[in-house]
């Protein structure tokens, strides 16, 4: 038992202690940073902060993040759904192959991508707008939202199926009206998933935006000037980009467990 | 579950089928273009067969012997994460408390790493190992050792690793702790009565249930890792030198840094099937995994069918049987 405490403590410390760093840094001035290392900082400034939600090109990054993020959830979800539907109670022509090729672009490496998406997307004009990201992660993120899915529903009694038919409901007013309700532990956990790799990408959506769409991590760049590296700014926008990824996990905290029970991350 | 065949599921699956084509089939045939052709500017392009391929798998070449210089980077980078993170990522599993608040709390901190962007974790070790202004490079300067990430290979080597594995690890041991989870009770109630020890129980127990995470944790931890790009390019840039240019920054130098079309997409294409043909080798694996799992006669103990599916379906399975 005692082992089993030193060996979690030692390692959530582990996982803490960066991110404490940076906490510490952001709450710092600049001079304070540079002139010496403090293990917490010895007179508290909140200017970063302040800098960060008053100039409209820093916090502008982030509601574009927010937007395609947002976007590109309500998509893979929405695609998602039906196609999952199919995967699990039928089989139909091209099925097994269909699901690994769909597998295979979860694992397909962005970088392959990012030159031909910008031809693409200029091609189409969609260039710098959340939409272009958007649609450019739906590439990983609908395969992992069917992937999802299609377990949870699997774990559905096909008997249910049945005797909504039989109670007369067609289809789509089955499907939303019974069947939804019936995974929607599941819904949340895929939405959290989708959430979570967009929100984490940034090679995509750096090259897909210019100065419109831009995301906050591309903003980010920005803090290196001609007198040097804001640390203190920067690390403070590093730290509100981590607040929506806390917030989302303290809200599905329960369902986590569950999520990574499928082992279909 | 039995499925039945019904040819209008394709319907259903159109939506799915045309977004993913329009956003992987589409592009790739653009790579596939490129890769045939040579350019001289001026959108002015000429045929060129397989010259770029023949010139990306020749050793003796410039780029082929920097396409293979990333690669074998690549796979050992890949092979160093495994060995440490699978191994620390059951200990973590292990070491999860069993119930009360405290579970809510680790898994919390523990998902935390996988959900911040990630150029923030390659800012974050950026800013942390640094001599000057890092906690960790002042404290490994003030034992002595001379710890720069910036200068030297070897301290950028292990600043990259310590970093995957803090970004990383915990979503291992979140998959096997989902696993452990799985296990009845019941099982451990017959080892207890068996007399058997902690490593009995593990290597017999323990260990087998997580089988079909742990493939899935390896899986994803090679992908991922193979395809690293914004952690190191914020930390490192591929420096010092070329020590830590994995395929992913190399190939992105190549195709957005100089516009060498051809040569980046014979590159982009070799590279996609590699992960192809591992994804491939991975999912035949599992399915056949699962299969066993499924025909064997331990059948009608749900623990198996939990890992594949939701309970739900098992006890249901479970109850026809029973009737």
């Amino acid at each position: 038992m005692r082992g089993r405490n030193v060996v979690m403590t030692l390692y959530l410390l582990f996982l803490m202690l960066p991110i404490y760093w940076l906490v510490n840094m952001s709450l710092k001035t600049n001079q304070e940073i540079t002139t010496g290392l403090t293990l917490w900082p010895r007179d508290i400034t909140f200017a970063n902060y302040v800098r960060i939600f008053t100039d409209p090109s820093w916090y502008g990054g982030y509601l574009n993040s927010l937007t395609y993020v947002g976007i590109n959830t309500v998509l893979s979800i929405g695609l998602a759904l039906p196609a999952a539907y199919a995967f699990s109670r039928y089989r139909f022509i091209g099925d097994k192959h269909l699901f690994f090729w769909l597998l295979s672009n979860r694992m397909a490496p962005p970088a392959v991508f990012a030159l031909p998406f910008f031809n693409l997307y200029s091609a189409v004009g969609l260039f710098d707008t959340p939409w272009s990201v958007a649609l450019a992660h739906c590439l990983f993120n609908v395969p992992l939202a069917v992937w999802i899915l299609e377990g949870f529903m699997s774990g559905v009694p096909r008997e249910i199926d049945e005797t909504a038919a039989i109670d007369g409901y067609g289809f789509p007013r089955f499907f939303v009206r019974i069947f939804m309700p019936l995974i929607a532990s599941g819904i949340g956990v895929a939405a959290f998933f989708c959430f979570m790799f967009s929100w984490v990408e940034l090679l995509l959506a750096r090259t897909l935006t210019s100065v419109n769409a831009k995301p906050i991590a591309a903003t980010m760049t920005r803090t290196v000037s001609a007198a040097g590296m804001d640390w203190g700014l920067l690390a403070a926008a590093g730290v509100l980009t981590i607040v929506p990824g806390a917030l989302v996990i303290w809200f599905v905290r329960n369902y986590i467990a569950k999520g990574f029970a499928l082992g279909r991350v | 579950m039995t499925k039945t065949v019904n040819q209008k599921a394709w319907l259903l699956v159109l939506p799915v089928f045309l977004v993913v084509a329009f956003s992987a089939v589409l592009p790739l045939m653009t790579v596939v273009n490129y890769s045939m052709q040579d350019t001289f500017g001026n959108n002015q392009f000429f045929w060129n067969g397989i010259g770029w391929f023949q010139e990306l798998l020749d050793p003796a070449s410039q780029f082929g012997e920097r396409f293979f210089d990333a690669l074998w980077r690549n796979l050992l980078f890949s092979a160093v994460i495994l060995a440490i993170e699978v191994p620390l990522g059951i200990a973590v599993a292990l070491a999860m408390p069993r119930e009360g608040r405290a579970v809510a709390f680790c898994l919390v901190v523990m998902a935390l790493p996988l959900l911040i962007p990630w150029n923030v974790v390659g800012t974050i070790w950026q800013v942390f190992a640094r001599g000057d202004i890092g906690l960790l490079g002042y404290l490994i300067n003030r034992l002595g050792i001379d710890y720069n990430y910036a200068g030297s290979a070897l301290a950028a080597w292990s600043t990259i690793v310590v970093m995957d594995v803090w970004h990383w690890t915990s979503l291992v041991a979140l998959l096997c702790y989902a696993g452990l989870k799985s296990i009845p009770d019941a099982y451990y109630q017959a080892a207890r009565i068996d007399g058997a020890g902690a490593l009995a129980v593990f290597r017999t127990i323990q260990l087998p249930k997580m089988r079909r995470v742990l493939l899935i944790a390896v899986l994803l931890r090679f992908m991922d890792s193979f395809m690293i790009y914004t952690e190191p390019f914020v930390l490192t840039g591929g420096g010092p030198g070329n020590a830590t240019t994995f395929l992913s920054i190399d190939l992105v130098k190549l195709a957005l840094g100089q516009f060498d079309l051809g040569r980046a997409a014979a590159m982009s294409l070799v590279y996609n099937l590699i992960i192809l043909a591992t994804c491939w080798v991975f999912y035949t694996v599992m399915t056949n995994v699962d299969a066993g799992s499924r025909a064997a006669p331990a059948q009608s103990d749900p623990a198996d069918a939990a890992g594949s599916s939701l309970p739900p379906a098992a006890t249901v399975a479970l109850d026809r049987r029973a009737a």
